[in-house]
């Protein structure tokens, strides 16, 4: 493995917060172990699985050369990763591991345990296609089969994003309102291989900014004992699920709370929403994940051709921010949703989905086109974009319907 | 018996004060209600000893009675008393199922 670039780091001149970032070229995962690194970790506890091996392999390297303090666990499964974190969470500490695909299929009964009791765990995930046929590439079928396992869930769009998610993550996790696991999640190879630019903060402002885990509960702390994880009876579970409920919609209002405390100091916005050319936009595409990079290129073609074009990227898919969304979209001609999970036997895929209950439940009826792209790593052209976009035009001129899911890119 | 205190749940299911078993009510799913003939009981406490939700209320050594909001009937007191003066009676022969006011359900 290659050493981190950093004696070619460059100092950054246009940085627009207050605190001064150096950038580096760095893959998504490595911006991720980069991120791990400076929140320095109590307890890490992965067991490797492509494409989140990037993370897992540079952060065990940082603990082999110790420059972290971290109790690096190399555990037989990722069922028993999650299960040391949740332990090491319980315990008092502060834990994160790192995932894709399988591993977090292997992860599943331990997702909901993590999150039903409560535990700040922080997950990196490289996105990557579910088998069978087997395939490493990147699709967002594994982390949508997660979507109601009560953590919260962001999407990152390029290594910076992955970096910058990584270090929110844990204040959002461990803010006293939330107290919900966090899964970071970025596409596979696309973004967590691919070497960009990453501004990276100092040491020092990371260390401040995400500060000591202070447990309320914990098992090691012998003055207070207290039991985690008794039998629930039907008399009071119904209740305990419902304060999980409570704490993800709390988490709308800490995601941006943090994200304008980031912002100050990066001077880059983490939103639950992001928006591009949306002002007077007739025709919105909304996406998650690393395509929006590739869509921002297809709508500035179509605005220099005359259609009036824009771009609604999501964020925080968990909370899932629909008030906002429903304010921005509100008025739209109409919106097309592009999934990149597919959910067999449903009316649509899961973006879709949500997207459509959020705008019927606000009252806001428009054109609702469904796509779906990417499955298994395929690559998504501008072109693509461009063409969904004019057939979406095509069909609103001759007033035809939309309901019919369009796959992008398909031989 | 102490009455069910209101149960506030903490975050996560956790149980801050641990042992709190006392005030709670996990009788509840009793099916057979023991019950004494105190003619011929000769407080040799075997029923104490091997009473597994420690139900069986003693002083200075005698037994007093039944711990009714907590015992399970498991019926351990019964199989074990030497004199046999521990019967289960089946709870629904019962007016009051679970021992105490017979209102919270």
């Amino acid at each position: 493995m290659k050493p981190l670039p950093s004696d070619s780091t460059i100092e950054m001149k246009d940085a627009i917060g207050t605190v001064k970032s150096t950038a580096k070229s760095l893959s998504g995962g490595f911006a991720v172990a980069e991120a791990m690194r400076q929140t320095n970790p109590d307890v890490v506890a992965c067991y490797p699985i492509t494409p989140s091996t990037l993370v897992v392999e540079k952060f065990s390297e940082l603990v082999a050369n110790g420059e972290v303090d971290t109790e690096f666990v190399a555990v037989e499964s990722e069922h028993s990763a999650l299960s040391a974190c949740l332990a090491a969470t319980a315990a008092g500490v502060r834990s994160q591991t790192a995932s894709s695909s399988q591993g977090l299929a292997y992860m599943w009964e331990v997702l909901y345990a993590v999150s039903g009791l409560r535990l700040p765990v922080v997950l990196h995930c490289a996105n990557r296609a579910l088998s069978a046929p087997i395939n490493i590439h990147g699709d967002h079928t594994d982390t949508m089969g997660a979507r109601d396992s009560g953590w919260i869930q962001l999407y990152a769009e390029n290594p910076q994003e992955a970096y910058d998610n990584a270090l929110a993550a844990v204040r959002i996790a461990e803010h006293p309102d939330v107290l919900l696991p966090v899964l970071g999640s970025q596409d596979g190879y696309t973004v967590t291989h691919s070497v960009e630019r990453v501004d990276v903060l100092p040491d020092k402002e990371v260390k401040k900014f995400v500060g000591q885990y202070t447990p309320k509960s914990a098992l090691l702390d012998i003055e207070n004992p207290v039991t985690f994880g008794p039998l629930v009876s039907p008399k009071h579970a119904f209740e305990l699920k419902l304060q999980g409920i409570e704490a993800m919609s709390r988490a709308e209002d800490v995601i941006d709370s943090i994200g304008e405390e980031f912002a100050f100091l990066t001077g880059r916005p983490l939103d639950s929403v992001e928006l591009y050319r949306m002002e007077d936009a007739e025709l919105v595409m909304v996406v998650i994940g690393s395509v929006a990079g590739t869509a921002r290129v297809a709508i500035d073609r179509l605005r220099s051709d005359g259609t009036k074009a824009g771009l609604l990227k999501i964020r925080s898919y968990r909370p899932f921010p629909s008030t906002r969304i429903c304010e921005v979209l509100g008025g739209k001609k109409a919106v097309a949703v592009l999934d990149r999970a597919l959910s067999p036997g449903a009316p649509y895929s899961p973006l879709y989905t949500d997207i459509c209950a959020a705008l019927y439940s606000h009252g806001v009826i428009l054109p609702l086109a469904s796509f779906v792209h990417g499955i298994g790593g395929r690559d998504t052209y501008p072109k693509q974009i461009i063409e969904a976009f004019q057939r979406i035009e095509e069909k609103l001129k001759v007033g035809e319907s939309m309901n019919q899911t369009e796959y992008l890119g398909i031989t | 018996m102490n009455p069910q205190k209101k149960f506030i749940a903490a975050p996560g299911g956790i149980i801050p004060n641990p042992g709190n078993t006392a005030d709670r009510q996990t009788g509840d799913w009793r099916v057979e209600r023991p019950v004494i003939d105190m003619e011929r009981c000769t407080h040799c406490m075997i029923c104490w000893i091997y009473c597994p939700d420690s139900a069986i209320v003693a002083k200075e050594g005698r037994f007093i009675e039944f711990d009714l909001v907590h015992c399970k009937g498991c019926g351990i007191c019964a199989e074990e008393c030497p004199p046999n003066c521990i019967d289960m009676i089946e709870e629904l022969t019962f007016q009051n199922i679970n021992g105490t006011s017979g209102d919270e359900q």
